[in-house]
């Protein structure tokens, strides 16, 4: 995370140990208005949780971002179905930039809206955050014109 | 130490040195002073004891539990239901209160059982420092233990001897009547008080300094809604009784006397000091669903055993500066709910191996503003413990070719390495000679993995040249 530009000091981690715990912290900390965002990571995300989840970032404006991870298939089984989420993104590992020289080069990504409330879906192909934070359009995409990317997502899923 | 019992003067108690001796409680003083010529006496204090005692019993009430009280002569008596949590539960409640105990110069021992008498009997005759036995199985724990273990008046266990009996676990299986016409009805009092069938409620000690309201109800309340009501009332009148003071909350208790004369207790924690009317009703009232008010609760007492001075500053200095967001209401309250370490920040340690490089912080300690250099790479999720993988790769320095974890079997595309890290000889003398190679694989669909390899593929000492695989990168 520090690697990325999100210094330590400015993080705050929570445990818990089941899903439902998850969704009541993730809810609390939404309400709460004092954060800058709260990620939480979730395998099931139904309609009525997510709904609770938007109107709480929706009441506070703190962005809410919601990573769906999960270990066995069975339990997204409800991944697809829809959320009352504004955005809901999706994001694939890319062949990293390539170098003149054998290595790793700079990381890429494969990023698609799936669903925006009022707009149309795009998809977009990224290089990952540098020193600074910062993402690019990698350099044989920069020049063509793209619409920039709406990064004020609310409880994106 | 030598008082007077009745018209006798004996022997009260001895340290470890006079028990070798062969001096023990209950002999005569004169008798005492007979077998050891040097002997160190000093006068027993009876009311200096029971003000000692009353005086841990308080520490214990601020530090452990809502309703704690002195059991004479040795002893406390804490009630920890709802409480263990605050500590990460009741094995840590109990390892942390020996621990200070004994670091204060005392001999502990503690036991915690689902009734008093089977705590304190564990307590006494169970020779560990710390004893937790489940809340249904302290009639089995109790039942080898010797008939001096039930708390019964004196001689009485003589007696029982005398008949034959010497465990708890005999009295139990004998038939009740003969034994309570013969031993009176203190004996099968304590027997049941012992196995839980008789209630025995603790009369909580309460300091005078102690900041406390209470509400007594004309008709036993019970509605959840109407326990949330009152508890509001509490606080509000609680905070005005801190303000007078100038003290904010550092732990509340809320108290709930029932009909049936037990007690149901909530018992929460801030970080800070707070004296915030909202906040604090919040956190009792998310509490109470773990209140059963059985038939009906008659008084609620609302206390603050540990209170701090409270100090105000400013919001913002000026206008155009935004106030900076507090979120110390919403640690407080997610503590509460998940328990202590399950919030944390994440903060440098000094250490080059990754696993050891991160340590856990209070979410609210002060910022530190140290980080990890940022010129190696790291990854962004790193596994508990590094799994195995099965690698086709070159020696002495070169990346794998192709790898399988988890039963999936990747092709290696990029690769970028090696990092070497040493073993950290000071820590342990396993990892003298210990080195890792970590590299960064990226396969054919871009995903990358950070693996290393034990040893640096030319001296046998440094590792047995297996791959492990240690992070994922995003």
């Amino acid at each position: 995370m520090a690697q990325a530009g999100l210094a330590a000091d400015r993080i705050i981690y929570v445990e818990a140990s089941d899903e439902k715990t998850v969704l009541a912290c993730f809810e609390e900390g939404l309400r709460h208005g004092g954060l800058g965002a709260v990620v939480g990571e979730v395998a099931r995300l139904s309609m009525t949780a997510s709904r609770r989840l938007q109107l709480a970032a929706e009441g506070s404006g703190t962005m809410g971002i919601a990573v769906r991870r999960w270990r066995r298939q069975a339990e997204a089984a409800d991944f697809g179905q829809p959320t009352a989420a504004t955005t809901r993104w999706r994001v694939t590992a890319l062949p990293s930039s390539p170098l003149p020289a054998a290595g790793v080069g700079r990381p890429r990504w494969f990023i698609e809206l799936i669903r925006c409330k009022a707009g149309e879906c795009a998809d977009f192909e990224l290089e990952a955050c540098d020193e600074t934070g910062r993402l690019a359009l990698p350099a044989d995409l920069a020049d063509r014109s793209l619409a920039a990317p709406p990064w004020q997502s609310r409880a994106a899923g | 130490m030598i008082g007077r019992s009745g018209r006798k003067r004996m022997v009260l108690a001895a340290d470890a040195a006079a028990q070798a001796l062969r001096l023990y409680p209950g002999m005569a003083a004169t008798q005492a002073r007979a077998l050891c010529a040097e002997l160190v006496v000093h006068d027993a204090d009876p009311e200096g004891d029971a003000e000692a005692l009353d005086r841990l019993a308080l520490w214990a009430l601020k530090l452990y539990a809502p309703i704690v009280a002195a059991d004479p002569p040795a002893g406390l008596v804490i009630d920890a239901s709802g409480a263990a949590h605050l500590f990460g539960g009741e094995e840590a409640l109990l390892a942390d209160m020996v621990a200070r105990l004994t670091s204060a110069g005392f001999t502990a021992r503690a036991a915690m059982a689902g009734t008093w008498g089977a705590a304190h009997a564990l307590a006494r005759f169970v020779n560990a420092p710390a004893t937790i036995v489940p809340s249904d199985q302290s009639g089995r724990a109790i039942a080898h233990l010797p008939t001096w273990a039930l708390r019964l008046p004196d001689g009485m266990a003589d007696a029982l001897g005398k008949m034959g009996i010497d465990t708890v676990g005999e009295i139990e299986a004998k038939p009740r009547a003969p034994l309570a016409l013969r031993f009176g009805p203190e004996l099968t009092r304590r027997l049941d008080q012992a196995y839980g069938r008789a209630a025995e409620p603790i009369e909580p000690v309460e300091a005078p300094e102690l900041i406390q309201v209470r509400q007594a109800f004309a008709e036993p309340i019970g509605a959840p809604e109407t326990l949330a009501r009152y508890t509001l009332k509490l606080v509000d009148a609680l905070c005005a009784a801190l303000e007078a003071k100038g003290l904010g909350a550092r732990t509340l208790d809320l108290r709930f006397h029932r009909v049936d004369n037990r007690i149901e207790v909530v018992r929460v924690g801030m970080a800070k000091p707070v004296r915030d009317i909202k906040r604090l009703t919040r956190l009792l009232c998310d509490k109470l669903e773990t209140v059963d008010p059985g038939f009906g609760v008659e008084t609620m007492v609302l206390a603050a055993p540990m209170a701090e001075p409270l100090t105000w500053k400013p919001i913002a200095t000026d206008l155009t500066e935004a106030p900076t967001p507090d979120v110390a209401d919403l640690v407080d309250t997610l503590v509460n709910r998940l328990g202590p370490g399950r919030l944390y920040r994440a903060a440098p340690a000094q250490s080059d191996v990754p696993e050891r490089s991160v340590r856990r912080t209070a979410p609210t300690a002060p910022p530190t503003g140290d980080t990890w250099p940022a010129h190696w790479p790291r990854p962004a999720r790193l596994l508990p413990r590094p799994e195995r993988i099965e690698t086709l790769a070159l020696l002495p320095d070169q990346p794998p070719t192709a790898f399988t974890w988890r039963g999936v079997r990747r092709r290696v595309k990029r690769a970028d390495g090696p990092e070497r890290i040493f073993g950290e000889w000071w820590r342990r003398d396993g990892e003298i000679d210990a080195v890792r190679d970590y590299f960064q694989l990226e396969d054919d669909a871009g995903e990358r993995f950070w693996v290393f390899r034990r040893g640096d593929g030319e001296q046998a000492a440094t590792g047995d040249l297996t791959w492990f695989l240690h992070g994922l990168f995003g």
